[in-house]
């Protein structure tokens, strides 16, 4: 089985692009990641393109044809849609095209639009990631289904808002030198708590923003790596996957992720490490909740443990475990269909040393990235190595 | 919870809307042969496979088990900001609604309540909801 390379990554800036089609941003982050890799589009042979909310927003489905197009490609193209892991799919099914030996280069990410919709707008359209019958008509949205989960967790673990604003600090602070990054301010744990109430236990600084924006990555086999003497010092050396009830009330502990502990150990697995091995990660913190949910699921920190990482500095940049260098979903933006393609670009760019951020661990070799659909209905986990 | 012939064999639980509609006189859920519980439509219980689901009356309280004051809510819920959305637990199920009568800084995980449906709910669907009992 081959093992498959990152040859190159591209993203807009998130943030709000008034006026600008979904399509001409998703070709912003093709280009620039062809343009990284130095690579020959004419050598795509599959997009796998990542999108959730299209069809709402912009009265678009059917849109890889149009992305393949846009990127200026000659090969078939195909859609991945797994709500806010929409594009953590489109890579893992990318990654095992190219190990099955299909393929030797594809380009997988993927793009939302959002901000050209009301806030009410958006809540409903994310909304449609919850369970329609038993979620949706009884008035739960996508920050209320994270809100109980956070009020589950409190009851069950202890802990408080105060612990949850200190990773909305976090993050802020990592996204201050990012230039992809939708807000490069710092926010203090005061002004968190300070934030009008989205749904309690949450405030409006516990919550991911409102985004437009791309992402894009080139990934090939390590022989067409090697024949074309490419520069592709980063490889995906794990992938994995994880489900669990779609609703919230069908889980059997609702201040817990398992599907993110099953794609976690899969991709560990795969990797051949444990989640010891791990230097740096960027994890799925749509909400704060989200961001210790996934800490516990990954194998980081126990049930009930790592709503205090960030408060206790192990999570920060000089702490021993950077998590969100990038600024997260929360700081850097969630540009929900992007997502999970953003994550792997900005983890390639950490290792591969040129990311604003890469100082901060200046001799990782092994970085995770976590993506997560709904209120972590579907999971995806990748392990990235430093391969040379 | 019309049109059914005299003396068939119909399971009732086919229906989202004839679930909800129950409510109304207590609900029910669906047990399969191990003890799961699940809700409507269901051809299979999702925890381990069985087939053969019966139909149960619904405990006539549960408790809450998490809650949330929502703020921002969609289009269809705009009016009734801010409202309790809460998770009920009834045992072998749970169900999720909208906590009436009860402010949310009355509220508890833990307290008892008893499940109702509103036929005519913000969006105009029926709208799960429980009232403190
Ligand atoms: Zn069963």
């Amino acid at each position: 089985m081959t093992g498959v390379r990152v040859a190159g990554v591209g993203l807009t800036p998130f943030g709000r692009h008034e006026g600008r089609e979904g399509r001409d941003l998703f070709a912003e982050a093709a280009l620039s990641a062809l343009a990284d890799a130095g690579v020959e589009s004419g050598d795509v042979e599959h997009l796998n393109y990542g999108n959730f909310m299209g069809a709402l927003a912009e009265r678009q489905g059917h849109q890889a044809p149009l992305m393949v197009e846009a990127a200026g490609l000659r090969c078939p193209g195909t859609r991945y849609e797994e709500a806010c892991a929409s594009a953590g799919v489109a890579v893992r099914e990318a990654v095992r095209a190219i190990r099955s030996g299909e393929a030797d280069m594809l380009l997988a990410g993927g793009m939302e639009r959002m901000t050209n919709l009301s806030t009410a707008e958006v809540t409903e359209s994310l909304a449609v990631a919850a369970d329609e019958l038993f979620e949706v008509r009884a008035g739960v949205t996508f920050p209320g289904a994270y809100a109980l989960m956070a009020r589950a967790y409190f009851d069950r673990y202890g802990g408080d808002r105060e612990d949850l604003a200190h990773v909305a600090s976090k993050n802020h602070s990592n996204a201050l030198n990012n230039e992809y990054a939708q807000y490069q301010r710092e926010v203090t744990v005061e002004e968190v708590l300070d934030a009008p109430t989205v749904a309690s236990p949450l405030g409006l600084f516990d919550a991911c923003p409102i985004t437009d924006g791309a992402s894009a990555l080139v990934l090939v086999s390590d022989e067409y790596a090697a024949e074309h003497d490419l520069d592709a010092p980063v490889s995906v050396a794990g992938t994995g996957q994880g489900g669990d009830r779609a609703a919230l009330q069908d889980r059997a502990d609702m201040a817990l992720t398992p599907a993110a502990t099953d794609a976690a150990d899969e991709a560990y697995a795969d990797a051949g490490i444990t989640a010891d091995d791990v230097e740096v990660a960027e994890v799925h913190d749509c909400f704060t909740i989200a961001e210790v949910a996934a800490l516990e699921s990954l194998g980081f920190y126990e049930p009930g443990e790592g709503i205090g990482a960030a408060r206790r500095g192990e999570t920060t940049r000089d702490g021993d475990l950077p998590v969100n260098l990038s600024g997260g979903l929360k700081a850097k933006g969630h540009p929900v269909g992007a997502t999970g393609g953003s994550q792997l670009a900005e983890m390639t760019r950490i290792l591969r040393g040129d990311h604003p951020n890469s100082d901060a661990v200046p001799d990782a070799t092994v970085g995770l990235t976590h993506n997560a659909g709904g209120t972590v209905a579907s999971a995806v986990v990748h392990v990235l190595e430093v391969a040379e | 919870m019309t049109g059914e012939g005299e003396g068939e064999e119909t399971p009732r639980n086919g229906s989202y809307e004839e679930w909800v509609d129950a409510l109304a006189e207590g609900g029910f859920y669906l047990e399969c042969g191990d003890g799961h519980g699940s809700l409507p439509p269901r051809r299979v219980c999702p925890e381990c496979g069985y087939t053969d689901l019966a139909e149960r009356a619904l405990p006539g309280t549960g408790t809450v088990a998490t809650f949330s004051e929502v703020h921002v809510a969609a289009p269809a819920f705009a009016d009734e900001t801010p409202y309790v959305t809460a998770v009920v637990d009834f045992g072998p199920v749970r169900l999720t609604g909208v906590l009436r009568d009860v402010s949310a800084d009355e509220v508890a995980i833990g307290d008892s309540v008893a499940p109702d449906v509103e036929p005519d709910g913000p969006d105009g669907r029926p709208l799960v909801v429980f009232r403190p009992a």
